[in-house]
């Protein structure tokens, strides 16, 4: 279910499965990615890494490295010192290594660079590099590292005495504790999210290219947010003379991001002095088992979940603690004001008003991190918080967890609804998708088959999660990185004939932008989306903007879109009124046209008034069809939904089979339905992900045991299974065109889905929780110590 | 991930390529596939000085059945085994196998003999070939051998193979009427190498006993194992499901699994019975 | 030790000295300059390199160059005609089987195997027959579907509706 198309097929405005503008390119072999750029004399990069967790440098020799053929400079950290570059911010105003000058801190952490005039030479040259390295004890397990008397592992902060980074709170302390000292029923779990990796099929890479004689830097780079990058770039470097308008940051096509292509990687900054320093461009692109082990986590969090209500089933509170491991420094991707992310909007998608949140994270000898996985600033974490507790307490009452959901569901009529953790949650009515789910899935008929199943001593379980995401960071009273407020913006110059070119400051990772910001324009103006190109990626063509993550385009880019088009509009109204010589009163729009209030025959095309905006326009008035707007969100947009999950469970093997998944989203408004289907799909996929196969995992020395494509696993088509999507629309009341983000809702809603249903399914043996991912080993191990299985 | 340098040498002869054996020894190792051998040049595990591509020695892609013996050439790649008649009507454990090797791509690479001479366990032809009781035919300077394969896995990647031999044919004793096979791996995701797999041929006879069974199973010792208590268990015996018990309980006391991540010891012991279990079951089935 | 190689790329005879060493895929990338061929892994687990060797679909970053002299190599680049786009390409868009793309030339240059063998895949065999290409952003549901229109189109049969289906 959309809403009501407003345009013809023509002009493909909202509501149109439009066929996406950006494939002609991308199915013919012309996709523009970072390691399809060549620049003359271009020099390449390859990174030595530590094989050791923690250890002292005692020396780094490079003679041996700097003999083989093709070898053109090795760089150290003690190399970087001399410029001062050996260290930079990370998005959360802590520090991080570039290059370390005496200590590494985490397995794969960089070491040196090879600058090489090939690929093959800079590969060669990494093995030459000698490193001499003092091993140390690694502090792997947070709690430890938290213990009194830990060893210090960030000495380099002087007003650090312990590993504690930050502590956080949300909602209200004395009260909950106090529901919690008297409610009837109180269930609690200790649920681990453990560090997984977006693991886009791109990797990630650079060409830094410095051209000395003017000064200027272009770099071209796989990022999400190239203008945020600019300005970090020119923070990092701008004492040696790269301030920021002598910087240009180009994104070209991005191989999928998910998060992972956020934060600013030691990498490319190695690159980009080395070509400050050489004056040549440099090409770095990351190995798979660089970016796997390296780069950006997601997760690793550590929850202790309460709920607190009544027997007869109304949820009265939830008291939540997190301990969120970030590694070696905190380089997550989170709004300054909130380190935990958006994780207070665990309350979810039910009425009550108490809730304590609090929070503290901690140093480790892990990579830095962490930042999403496909997923708006930690929501994953806290959906799959509250709908595990849920569950939880449902089967705790003896209630269907259906029943359960649908009896404490805050009411459509109770929006705008304040949560119990301050937010404003726009719009929902949470009932209908729920039982939409249901309907498709046949809920009564799967649970009449469950009963049948077990007399029978199969195991088939059925998980549900109804969700609420909050995306579309976000209003500027609250929400900047490193300071600068989250809007983003829109520029709109329509041609004289009537074709149109937009910018924006987002982009793209596989989203569509290309696609729905025209349909988006198209609506507002009736401009056919066709006669629409969309640019994105450049910082010296677009206008500044925090870029695309945590489903924030549509709600901020899309929205200033929208208002772009509408100051347009206005423009174009004045002009139809001088044209048809009448007051701007009287005139009607329909999308593409002005007409004469009860004469419409005379009308004035959109494309006839953008003519005269360069041909004859009325005297005062500015001549030509341009304008820009920046969009500061009055609230974030709160998508929701309903998942049903139904599993088999070979009690042999223990091999789970996901029969069938049903996903109602409520993403409001939508621009095309295609493009919102093929994210809801991915997004689900990137669910059965971490829920079932996918988990970094590290053993106490700190080295990383699964990091190659071998053993971290994600999913093929066999293990994903046919996904049925479908929709109910309540659109948000405060954005221009009614819409919500919606590329992350499916990750969100996925895996808690997923882990009720496998819980569900062997609850008959006592099963009660179990963490992420649930693989047939785990299941086969728990189902062992309730004596259902045996060994040998 | 580049490899290492190295020389290379393409031999249009199998004699021209064991000269070149004889000639470069340790620092040399053949290319058929490439399929194990690259991945663990790129990652700079092997680096070999010299690579003898033996895909131009011609002769040696085949698959027949002649004198009593399926007849397979070395360098036949996995792909030719899962579409050929032959195997996918008189020898469906083959088929079983290959469709679970790695991928279609991967398969259409990957040679059935370096699938056996990389001597690795957690390689899925092993067991079939043990289950199969084949021979490995292994030419060097002074002419072929014959390896039965119950002789040809020495330990850890290393075989019955010196390092001036080359492995050029598999042969495999043309089943009696009233035989069936079937193999099957648990993998944590498509194309993964097997957390554990069974491979299980045998022959009922006229009278209804069991007058050949084969038992192998993959990725549970350090070298590919055969189930031989399991199979005496069987062995002249009318099958019933308490021997099928039996010899799934033996098989999983007799293997000897590693801790890693696809599970501890006592899970894939568990799963061996399990699939010794059922693979026997469809065996017989086929045997019909 | 370089040796000079011939291979044809899309129908055109190509003749390079290599090292030894270099990976088909980067004789194709770098050498040759048809980047559509991408690289997404170290381990011959992604697919994104998959091109048309000899008409076989492999993962050109686990193949020598070298081994190519002599072979005819099919990439994405070779896949549309003067008559227009092959079935695939048109498939794939007209599905929206693919997001950021970086998968897709792979992909399809498996398919293409895929529906030389099998004209007319269950769900199933398409899934298997694509397992060794991983996609991060679609979730392979209209990759199934754009496998399975160009198959209808190959065939020469009435193409199924591209339009989007909601439960």
């Amino acid at each position: 279910m959309i809403q009501e198309r407003k345009t013809s097929k023509e002009i493909s405005g909202m509501g149109h499965s439009m066929k996406r503008k950006e494939d002609g390119r991308f199915i013919q072999g012309k996709g523009h990615y970072v390691d399809d750029i060549k620049l003359d004399g271009m020099l390449y990069m390859d990174i030595v890494r530590s094989p050791y967790a923690y250890a002292k440098i005692k020396s780094i020799k490079i003679e041996k490295a700097m003999a083989t053929p093709g070898v053109v400079a090795v760089v150290t950290g003690r190399d970087l010192e001399k410029y001062n570059l050996h260290w930079m911010p990370t998005l959360m105003s802590d520090t991080q290594m570039v290059l370390p000058t005496d200590t590494v801190m985490y397995q794969a952490q960089e070491v040196a660079a090879v600058i090489a005039t090939s690929r093959y030479a800079a590969a060669d040259g990494v093995e030459a590099v000698e490193v001499e390295y003092e091993v140390m004890k690694p502090l792997m397990d947070p709690y430890k590292a938290l213990a009194p008397g830990a060893p210090l592992l960030r000495p380099d902060k002087k007003d650090k005495k312990d590993n504690h980074i930050w502590h956080w709170e949300a909602g209200d302390r004395k009260k909950t504790d106090k529901l919690f000292e008297t409610a009837e029923v109180k269930v609690k779990e200790e649920i681990y999210l453990p560090r997984i990796h977006v693991a886009s099929i791109e990797t990630c890479g650079c060409v830094a290219s410095y051209d000395k004689v003017n000064n200027y830097l272009t770099m071209y780079m796989t990022t999400q947010a190239p203008h945020a990058i600019r300005t970090v770039i020119a923070l990092v470097a701008g004492h040696v003379g790269l301030t920021e308008e002598k910087i240009r940051v180009i994104s070209p096509d991005i191989g999928g991001g998910f998060g992972g292509k956020v934060p600013v990687y030691p990498g490319y900054v190695i690159a980009i002095a080395v070509s400050f320093l050489v004056g040549k461009p440099v090409k770095w692109i990351e190995d798979r088992s660089e970016n796997l082990q390296a780069d950006s986590f997601a997760r690793d969090y550590h929850i202790t979940a309460e709920m607190a209500g009544t027997k007869a089933g109304k949820i009265q509170g939830i008291r939540f603690k997190v301990l969120a491991d970030h590694g070696y420094t905190d380089a997550a991707a989170n709004p300054s004001k909130y380190p935990l992310g958006l994780f207070s909007i665990c309350t979810g998608s039910y009425d009550y008003d108490t809730a304590f949140i609090e929070s503290d994270a901690v140093y480790t000898n892990k990579p830095p991190g962490g930042v999403a996985y496909r997923c708006s600033f930690r929501v994953t974490e806290a959906v799959h918080a509250i709908e595990r507790i849920t569950d939880k307490f449902a089967a705790t009452i003896g209630k269907d967890p259906a029943a359960f959901r649908m009896q404490n569901f805050i009411k459509k009529e109770q929006f705008p609804w304040k949560s119990p953790t301050g937010w404003t949650y726009d719009s929902g009515d949470y009932a209908p998708a729920l039982q939409k789910a249901m309907d498709v899935i046949g809920y009564d008929k799967m649970r009449k088959e469950q009963v049948e199943k077990r007399k029978k001593g199969e195991i088939m379980g059925i998980g549900i999660c109804s969700f609420t995401e909050i995306v579309g960071a976000g209003p500027s009273k609250d929400f900047d990185i490193l300071g600068i407020k989250m809007f983003d913006s829109a520029e709109i110059r329509v041609h004289p004939t009537g074709k149109a070119l937009a910018r924006f400051g987002t982009k793209s990772q596989g989203q569509g932008h290309e696609t729905t910001y025209a349909q988006i324009i198209a609506e507002e103006l009736g401009i056919p989306a066709e006669n629409i190109q969309v640019e994105e990626g450049d910082t010296d063509t677009a206008p500044y903007g925090l870029g695309t993550y945590a489903s924030r385009s549509t709600p901020t880019a899309g929205a200033a879109a929208a208002m772009a088009s509408r100051k347009l509009r206005d423009k174009a109204r004045k002009i139809a009124a001088y044209l048809l010589e009448v007051s701007e009163a009287d005139l009607e729009w329909v999308p593409g046209k002005f007409f004469v209030k009860g004469a419409p025959e005379k009308s004035k095309t959109i494309q006839e008034l953008v003519f005269a905006a360069y041909t004859n326009h009325p005297p005062g008035m500015e001549a030509g069809f341009e304008a820009t707007h920046y969009y500061d969100p009055p609230n974030l947009t709160f998508p929701f939904g309903s998942y049903i999950c139904v599993v088999d469970i070979d009690k042999e093997t223990c091999e789970i089979k996901v029969r069938r998944f049903v996903a109602i989203d409520d993403c409001g408004n939508i621009i095309n339905p295609m493009i919102v289907q093929g994210q809801v799909h991915g997004g689900l996929t990137q669910g059965i992900a971490p829920a079932m196969y996918e988990e970094l995992i590290y053993d106490d020395e700190g080295n990383i045991l699964n990091g190659t494509l071998m053993d971290y696993l994600v999913p093929t088509a066999v293990e994903s299974p046919s996904w049925e999507t479908g929709h109910t629309c309540t659109p948000s009341p405060h954005h221009p065109i009614g819409a919500k983000g919606v590329g992350e809702s499916p990750t969100v809603g996925a895996p808690p889905a997923i882990a009720n249903a496998i819980i569900d399914a062997l609850s008959p043996y006592g099963i009660t929780h179990m963490d992420i991912p649930i693989t047939p080993y785990k299941v086969w191990k728990a189902l062992k110590e309730k004596g259902v299985v045996k060994a040998i | 991930m580049i490899p290492a340098p190295f020389d290379y040498s393409l031999p249009a002869t199998l004699p021209e390529a064991l000269a070149l054996l004889k000639k470069h020894g340790d620092d040399a190792k053949i290319l058929a596939g490439g399929h194990s051998l690259l991945p663990m040049m790129k990652l700079r595990l092997a680096s070999p000085k010299h690579i003898i591509d033996i895909n131009n020695i011609p002769g040696l892609s085949y698959v027949k059945e002649e004198g009593g013996f399926l007849k397979i050439g070395a360098l036949t790649k996995e792909v030719m085994l899962e579409e050929s008649d032959i195997i996918r009507t008189k020898y469906p454990i083959f088929t079983d196998a290959s469709r679970l090797i790695a991928d279609p791509q991967v398969r259409n690479m990957g040679t059935i003999g370096g699938n056996i001479a990389h001597g690795d366990a957690a390689n899925d032809h092993p067991a079939v070939m043990l289950a199969l009781r084949a021979e490995v035919v292994i030419t060097g300077a002074k002419g072929q051998r014959n390896v039965p394969i119950d002789e040809f896995f020495f330990g850890f990647y290393s075989t019955a193979i010196q390092k001036d031999e080359i492995l050029t044919e598999i042969k495999i004793p043309t089943p009696a009427k009233g035989s069936g096979g079937a193999y099957h791996k648990l993998e944590r995701k498509m194309g993964d190498y097997a957390t554990a797999g069974v491979a299980v041929q045998l022959t009922v006879d006229s009278k209804g006993s069991c007058s050949y069974i084969g038992i192998a199973l993959t990725n549970v010792n350090a070298t590919p194992l055969r189930a031989k208590r399991s199979e005496a268990v069987l062995k002249g015996n009318k099958i019933t499901d308490a021997l099928i018990e039996q010899a799934a309980q033996l098989a999983a006391e007799d293997c000897n699994p590693s801790q890693d991540l696809r599970g501890d010891e006592e899970y894939k012991r568990a799963m061996i019975k399990v699939l010794v279990n059922r693979m026997i079951r469809k065996a017989q089935d086929r045997a019909k | 030790m370089e040796k000079e190689i011939t291979v044809t790329l899309n129908g055109d005879p190509k003749t390079v000295t290599v090292e030894p060493r270099l990976l088909l895929v980067h004789l194709i990338r770098e050498n040759l300059n048809a980047t559509g061929t991408h690289i997404g892994c170290d381990t011959s687990n992604c697919g994104a390199c998959t091109v048309l060797l000899d008409g076989k679909s492999v993962k050109s970053c686990t193949i020598l160059a070298i081994q190519a002299n002599g072979k005819k190599i099919t990439t994405v680049e070779g896949l549309a005609t003067a008559a227009g786009l092959h079935p695939l390409q048109e498939g794939f868009k007209e599905n929206h089987a693919l997001h950021c793309g970086f998968c897709t030339p792979g992909m399809m240059m498996r398919a293409v195997e895929l529906l030389e063998k099998n004209p007319n895949p269950t769900e199933e065999e398409i899934r298997r027959g694509i397992s060794g290409n991983l996609c991060r952003c679609t979730g392979y549901n209209n990759i199934v579907k754009a496998i399975q229109y160009a198959g209808a189109k190959l065939r020469g049969e009435k193409l199924p509706s591209t339009e989007p289906v909601f439960v």
